[in-house]
């Protein structure tokens, strides 16, 4: 592999790595508003999904 | 690629999300509305002359209740589906192979981290349990799914008895530290009410997982063939 492939091949990476990050923290965000935020309406809708999927709940 | 991330893991999460909330809704909301019978104060079970019976009717379908209930679990799941997703497009650049088949072992994986870990000291609780403070709980929940998370990374990833050992320590430190408990016990619920929910969480956890673990890498594997075909034409 030349000097320019690896360099392509290096930022496409890192550049690959910072999306997965701000896929993941999405996923996080995710999670965390449906199954931990104890706000009263969420937490009443999503009431029997905590338990079930066994969040600390109440 | 986030749009590789977003769309495996939106199929995933979506389709096992709605088959989890279909099956926690048969098998484990019966018991959860069996126990809010004893924390509202219908039932009381108490003392050897105690009659009630262990069978009652809490059958029936709540439109609202429950179809929220599909929602919100097909929400948790897509967000885990993200996570996962994007850890297994990490892996795939360091050599991994992702695909449906490889997927189960993600998906076990990810029921440790995320399910068993913490209710191996945290039970899957069911309504009208003492329980501790509910902020303390969720930092150790957080805490403990993190390392978890960690420690099955190094178990599957490692190369050495450091990173293996490193992997045991995160796995037992959160329990040897112990989880935030309640003062006393004040719980209304049966025990075998108790057992039989979180029993039936874990049970039904499992499936959701090895489920979205098959379906990401199966849907990450064919979103990246069809990026592929559209790239080289």
């Amino acid at each position: 592999m030349n000097a320019q492939a690896t360099t392509v091949s290096q930022s496409h990476s890192k550049a690959g790595f910072g999306i997965a990050v701000f896929a993941a923290l999405i996923g996080l965000a995710i999670v965390s508003i449906t199954g931990h935020v104890q706000a009263s309406t969420l937490h009443d809708a999503a009431h029997d999904v905590r338990h079930a999927t066994g969040f600390p709940c109440h | 690629m986030f749009t590789r991330i977003l769309t495996s893991a939106l199929f995933a999460g979506a389709a096992a999300g709605l088959i989890t909330a279909l099956l926690q809704l048969y098998f484990v909301q019966p018991v959860l509305l069996h126990a809010e019978l004893y924390e509202g104060g219908d039932l009381v079970h108490f003392g050897s002359s105690s009659t009630v019976s262990a069978h009652q009717d809490v059958s029936g379908f709540e439109a609202v209740r429950d179809g929220l209930s599909v929602v919100f679990t097909m929400l948790v799941y897509s967000g885990y589906a993200m996570v996962l997703v994007a850890l297994m497009s990490q892996a795939e650049e360091r050599g991994a192979t992702i695909n449906g088949r490889t997927g189960l072992m993600w998906g076990v994986a990810g029921f440790v981290a995320v399910h068993f870990a913490p209710g191996f000291s945290l039970a899957p609780e069911v309504p009208g349990v003492a329980a501790a403070d509910v902020g303390d709980r969720q930092i150790w929940w957080f805490a403990t799914v993190l390392t978890a998370t960690l420690a099955m990374w190094l178990i599957a990833f490692g190369k050495s008895w450091t990173a293996w050992g490193a992997a045991a320590i995160l796995l037992l430190a959160p329990h040897v530290i112990g989880a935030p408990e309640p003062a006393v016990f004040t719980g209304p619920v049966p025990t075998e009410i108790g057992a039989h929910f979180a029993a039936r969480a874990f049970g039904v956890g499992m499936v959701a997982w090895v489920l979205l673990g098959c379906l990401a890498g199966y849907f990450w594997q064919r979103e990246g063939t069809g990026s592929a075909n559209g790239q080289a034409a």
